[in-house]
């Protein structure tokens, strides 16, 4: 079963702008790649209504560009939430328990890392180090770093986000 | 073809340049073993169980897909390979699930094999962390366990480079990696159109029918019901593999006769409806032809075939004859004209039908598919399940007597056994329309030009003044490409067959499994067929509108083809679909 996920808000320029990139392209050898990272300029992420767009005009089954979207981690399925967290699962960070957070983050939001919130606030992913080791373990919710932290804080500091 | 030498384990061996190890060793009578290798649909070299060593090569190769050149020397048995496939197989064991005594591939699964083989002997060796998957069986013909999955990856060749659907693929990496659909989606989401090809490419127990035996034994059982069964042409031709037959073996007699031990209150043909449709679908070739009716008239046997045209070819949805496949016509007839004059309410029948062929488990629930205003077939088993049956039951098949179908409706022409092999609908309606169109005896009954097992085959016949100009395709691949010509203008002809599975019925989805150190090596399509051939040439009718009991069943009940009765019980209808559907 295919998961829900935030609302697709593709605009009409967005899909005439996806439509001449792939007409341009489509016939080269090798395109698929290339039209799917120009794909997620245009539009952030790669989500199914995107990538029927790619299936239905490269005549490429669509099973074909989710297992190319799946592979590489550059590609992304669901958009970026208005909140970005990243939770650093980098060694320092996780001897001093980050993946607990990582774990409550994704109990608390029901997403999983790489999601995003069905209403578009929280979108949820793991990085490496961020520099601030000696605040270990550390979360970035966009700009703002929350150092030494325990799995308890995690909800409090949701809820300052509106 | 140039002949190149080369040395396999220090013997010359002289093999056709552009031939791989594993064909060169076969040659030298060495069976190098393989598991993700299927000769043209899954040539990938990834599972590396067939490794050999070439001397001056940096690491061990994958025979199936390395070729020979002139004065190689090959090691096929050496500790290094056999370590090393060993090995290979205890970390395939490490994440596959091995419930092997309750598998339905239990004595044909070619991982186990191997194992036993190859001397496996610890299947816990490397036991580590699992992933664990929900079974997929949204489809209305299959289920799809990925717990037993080995990533071969033939499933998705066949799916893709065969039928050119590719609804299937790997999704994921590294050790999340598992075969699926496009976000995730159950199988019945997408456009796969039934098939089975899957089933028949998977080595393991990781794709399977969905299994009725119970429901059927549990009919019989059942004194308030009439139970009657129709076996298709393919069934006989493949069936007695499951008994240890060889490929190529016709059991007719002995299948007819294990049905009927089996209790089933009639034991009829598949073979009688295949004629039916040749008398409606012959009709309606020659009223487009005379009437200016959309051309070309496509059959609408492959229930897989349909449901690709309405995905894929929605435009093209008219061209499709409108009758129903011989196992619909069956059903219909016998819940509307046979249930009427034994006197039988239909509500109590239960139409059984044995096929080659998963789809027809979807073409049974299909709107447009129940002439008597019940299901005009209720449970579609394929030949491995009847085969199943068999076994539970303890009958000796081997030792069974042949026995003859019962009447009227197990009676067929050699016309009709040939519809499970590609070409032979096409032959057939050729046999019945030509006499038709010329009002004379047809001397010579054999089409041989749409006969074999060649993708796309085409001819055309001076008939009556009038060029007829065919074509029949089987696999669903080669039928895009056939359409795509005629869509294009390329080719104009009057009538097509299209078959969903490459060479027919004889290869569907619902036949019975063979391993690929055969199928690589032999072509399993033709040796089946070969059998439907034998029984249409030893068959004393050989065209459909002379069946006895089709004369009698128009007499007594539908008029003539194409009546407005004939329409309402052995007709149907289609629908268009999209091939990316967006989930609600």
């Amino acid at each position: 079963m295919a998961k829900k996920t935030v609302p697709f808000q593709g605009t009409k320029e967005q899909e005439e702008k996806l439509l001449e990139m792939i007409r341009t392209q489509k016939n080269e050898k090798g395109a698929l790649m290339p039209v799917m990272q120009q794909a997620q300029d245009i539009y952030g992420y790669l989500p199914i209504e995107v990538q029927k767009i790619i299936s239905d005009e490269m005549q490429i089954p669509m099973e074909k560009i989710y297992g190319v979207a799946t592979f590489y981690s550059q590609f992304a399925l669901q958009p970026k939430g208005k909140y970005q967290i990243s939770v650093c699962l980098g060694t320092a960070c996780y001897v001093k328990g980050s993946g607990e957070i990582y774990e409550k983050l994704q109990e608390t939001l029901k997403i999983k890392g790489g999601e995003c919130t069905l209403d578009g606030k929280f979108s949820l992913e793991a990085c490496r180090c961020v520099g601030a080791c000696g605040l270990a373990p550390v979360m970035m919710i966009n700009d703002e770093v929350y150092g030494r932290l325990t799995a308890d804080e995690v909800q409090q500091i949701l809820e300052k986000y509106e | 073809m140039e002949n190149i030498t080369i040395k396999i384990n220090g013997m010359e061996v002289s093999a056709p340049a552009g031939s791989t190890i594993l064909e060169a060793a076969r040659i030298a009578g060495i069976d190098i073993p393989t598991l993700c290798f299927l000769k043209d649909i899954n040539e990938i070299g990834a599972c590396r169980i067939c490794v050999v060593e070439v001397k001056g090569a940096r690491s061990l190769v994958a025979a199936c897909v390395y070729p020979i050149n002139p004065g190689m020397e090959v090691f096929t048995n050496t500790p290094l390979v056999r370590e090393s496939r060993k090995k290979t197989l205890e970390l395939i064991l490490s994440v596959h699930e091995r419930k092997c005594t309750s598998c339905i591939r239990s004595d044909s699964c070619e991982l186990q094999k191997l194992c036993k083989d190859l001397g496996v002997d610890d299947e816990a060796k490397y036991d580590g962390k699992k992933n664990v998957y929900e079974l997929d069986e949204s489809a209305a013909h299959m289920i799809r366990d990925n717990n037993k999955c080995i990533l071969c990856r033939r499933c998705v060749g066949v799916c893709e480079n065969v039928q050119g659907i590719g609804v299937i693929g790997a999704n994921e990496r590294g050790f999340q990696t598992h075969i699926g659909s496009s976000f995730e989606m159950g199988l019945g989401e997408t456009s796969c159109v039934s098939c089975g090809q899957c089933i028949v490419a998977c080595p393991v127990g990781a794709i399977y029918e969905k299994d009725y035996t119970k429901q059927v034994f549990d009919a019989i059982a059942d004194p308030d019901k009439y139970v009657v069964v129709q076996t298709a042409p393919a069934v006989r031709a493949g069936l007695g593999e499951e008994f240890g037959l060889p490929v190529g073996s016709g059991v007719e007699g002995k299948m007819a006769a294990a049905l009927r031990r089996l209790g089933f209150d009639k034991v009829f043909d598949t073979n009688f409806s295949a004629d039916l449709t040749i008398m409606e679908e012959a009709h309606e070739f020659l009223d487009r032809v005379q009437n200016g009716g959309t051309l070309p008239l496509i059959t609408s046997c492959s229930p897989g075939w349909i449901k690709y045209c309405e995905h894929y070819f929605p435009d093209m949805t008219d061209n499709l004859s409108s009758c129903k496949s011989p196992q619909q016509m069956f059903g219909a007839t016998l819940k509307t004209y046979y249930a009427q004059k034994m006197g039988i309410d239909p509500a109590k029948i239960v139409s059984v039908s044995v096929m080659p062929c998963t789809a027809k488990k979807f073409e049974i629930g299909r709107d447009d598919q129940n002439a008597s205003g019940y299901p005009d077939v209720d449970i579609s088993l394929t030949t491995r399940e009847l085969a199943r049956m068999i076994k539970q039951a303890g009958l000796r098949f081997l030792d069974l007597p042949d026995e003859d179908f019962d009447d009227p409706l197990g009676e067929g022409t050699g016309a009709a056994v040939i519809f499970g092999a590609t070409g032979g609908v096409m032959e057939a309606a050729l046999r019945t329309a030509v006499e038709t169109l010329t009002g004379e005896e047809l001397k010579e009954v054999e089409f041989t030009d749409v006969r074999g097992t060649e993708g796309i085959k085409e001819a055309t016949y001076h008939v009556a003044d009038m060029d007829v100009k065919v074509a029949v395709a089987s696999g669903l691949g080669n039928a895009r490409e056939l359409l795509n010509k005629v869509k294009s203008g390329e080719a104009d002809y009057h009538f097509i067959e299209i078959m969903g599975c490459p060479g027919g019925c004889v290869n569907g989805g619902g036949q019975p499994h063979v391993p690929a150190s055969f199928k690589n090596a032999n072509d399993v399509r033709a040796l089946r067929a070969k059998v439907l051939y034998d029984y249409d040439s030893a068959n004393p009718i050989r065209k459909s509108h002379e069946n006895p009991q089709i004369k009698k069943v128009y007499e007594e009940f539908f008029g003539e083809p194409g009546s407005h009765k004939a329409h309402e019980i052995l007709h149907t209808s289609y629908v268009k679909r999209e091939v990316n559907e967006l989930p609600e």
